[in-house]
């Protein structure tokens, strides 16, 4: 119940922000190639969807985007772990890292498609390579940020190095980990848009694209509601995911105290 | 110099132990030169000004840090690193938030590899002796401060250990909670008759505590005086009353007193 209504205000918001839309675009009489009419969005979506010619989109976008997630978020916890754990790795790489971090990496899309073709590789690469940093980043300050007394005491105590990792240091980088997992799923879907916008035959990049040229703009905030609700998803999920391992960290959202009014 | 025991027999002894830290600025001594042997069975404490270097005695005993010169004895060994036969609480409860207060209780047990049945049963008898009974499934963050203390009290037995290090335990206690766990401290150490180094700056719990007091001067750390505390036990509340006790804490404190300010001088 609680929850309903906590979820009620943003969705006041967002009835009020499509009524402005819906209002002035008949008031005003906004032509449909600036702005569609929601009549035209919705019609949209239902030929994307309901008639079906979407989906094959979506899939190949969801494709790129999940394959490419879980390959750089994969090496951003393996590498991570390497730097924060061992010196000489550290030594060897943390400055590239740093350096490459800095480099816009949607630069490198058209290079990528050059070395990895028209196909889904190319995007899967670039999605792979743009998620890969903000995990990267937080897998290390997160082990860095592990209490040194609680590191003492597991080695006072006799723990080996990997149970004080294992025990340790992942459950206590947890909270940082799945933050950055959560920038890094909307950063990925950037780059899979980015690599379709720059040359693909299918996904919702390449059919916003598509449809812009031809001025079908109803077509294309379909597409952007799709994309939406992809990024929409996966961070609530990864949101979700916190609450439920990192369930210690009390405070903040939500836990707050109101005073009850007993006049 | 050392009021009981004789070398051999000592549970835990610092040979001639000193401490230089290199930094940016050049050479750092921090402690200039320790010997003490605590005998087996007896309560020690160490007092001295805050950030002499008390702490650092213990990370030595505890095996975490090596000397610079000297070596710290365990049992007649040598300690090289970490041991199985010491345990150690220290100033924050630095429990595991992730676990729950039986799991914290048994993570020496874990680590060491020890037979878990056995190590659950007796982390149970722990946890009720430290007044924890009903919360074997609690977590860390739904307890307060002096029950997180008290699991990490009963954390630093569950491998018996024949020597405790105790680092400061009860500083992050409220005055009422501290008074009530070294009451509770003094119980639980006569009926396990186990070794104790005690490190605090608090002067009445360490003649309250220990058999024995030994004060450190500021950086660098050197024994100042060494102390045996002949108060009758089993101590109580009443023990503070006594007039014995309070000579001792005068004596200790004027000697604390000297300690600090020749350093400030100096």
């Amino acid at each position: 119940m609680r929850r309903l209504i906590d979820a009620a205000y943003p969705l006041s918001t967002l009835l009020v922000l499509l009524a402005v839309w819906e209002g002035s675009v008949r008031l005003l009489d906004v032509p449909n190639y600036i702005l569609p009419s929601l009549a035209q969005v919705g019609e949209a979506l239902w030929r994307g969807y309901v008639e079906g010619e979407y989906w094959r989109h979506l899939a190949f976008t969801l494709t790129a985007m999940l394959w490419g997630y879980a390959v750089g978020s994969g090496l951003a916890l393996l590498l991570g772990a390497l730097v924060a754990e061992v010196r000489l790795v550290e030594r060897f790489i943390f400055a590239f890292v740093v350096g490459l971090q800095s480099v816009p990496k949607v630069a490198l899309a058209p290079l990528i498609i050059v070395w990895f073709g028209f196909g889904i590789e190319s995007k899967v690469v670039l999605v792979a390579l743009i998620c890969f940093f903000p995990t990267f980043i937080n897998v290390i300050a997160g082990f860095r940020a592990v209490d040194p007394g609680v590191v003492d005491m597991m080695r006072a105590f006799g723990a080996s190095r990997l149970r004080i990792l294992w025990e340790v240091k992942i459950p206590g980088a947890a909270g940082p980990i799945i933050a950055g997992l959560q920038v890094g799923i909307v950063l990925g879907l950037i780059g899979a848009v980015v690599g379709e916008f720059i040359a693909s035959t299918r996904g919702l990049g390449h059919l916003i694209q598509n449809a812009a040229t031809n001025l079908d703009l109803g077509a294309v905030f379909g597409a952007i509601v799709s994309l939406a609700a992809i990024g929409i998803i996966g961070t609530q999920l990864l949101r979700a995911l916190h609450r439920r391992v990192v369930f210690w960290e009390r405070g903040g959202r939500g836990g707050a105290a109101s005073v009850v009014s007993e006049g | 110099m050392t009021a009981a025991g004789a070398a051999p027999e000592a549970a835990l002894a610092f040979e001639g132990v000193r401490l230089t830290y290199r930094t940016e600025a050049g050479v750092l001594p921090a402690i200039a030169e320790v010997s003490l042997s605590v005998a087996r069975g007896s309560f020690v404490s160490i007092l001295g000004p805050s950030g002499c270097g008390k702490s650092t005695l213990l990370k030595m005993a505890a095996g975490l840090l090596p000397a610079s010169a000297g070596r710290v004895r365990l049992a007649g060994q040598v300690v090289t690193g970490p041991r199985r036969d010491v345990g150690m609480v220290f100033q924050q409860p630095t429990l595991l938030p992730w676990r729950s207060v039986l799991d914290n209780v048994l993570v020496p047990a874990r680590a060491q590899g020890l037979d878990m049945r056995r190590a659950r049963d007796r982390a149970r008898e722990l946890i009720a002796l430290v007044g924890l009974a009903g919360f074997e499934g609690a977590y860390p963050h739904e307890l307060s401060g002096g029950m997180q203390q008290r699991a990490g009290l009963a954390r630093a037995f569950v491998h018996e250990p024949e020597v405790l290090l105790m680092d400061e335990p009860f500083a992050a206690l409220d005055a009422l909670n501290r008074e009530r766990m070294a009451l509770e401290l003094l119980e639980f150490w006569a009926r396990s008759q186990r070794t104790v180094l005690f490190v605090t700056h608090g002067i009445q719990e360490a003649v309250f505590l220990s058999d024995r007091v030994v004060v450190l001067s500021n950086r660098p750390a050197r024994i100042v005086e060494d102390i045996a505390i002949e108060l009758p036990r089993p101590r109580g509340l009443d023990t503070m009353l006594l007039p014995a006790f309070t000579a001792l804490c005068d004596r200790l404190r004027r000697r604390l007193f000297a300690a600090a300010g020749a350093e400030e001088r100096a």
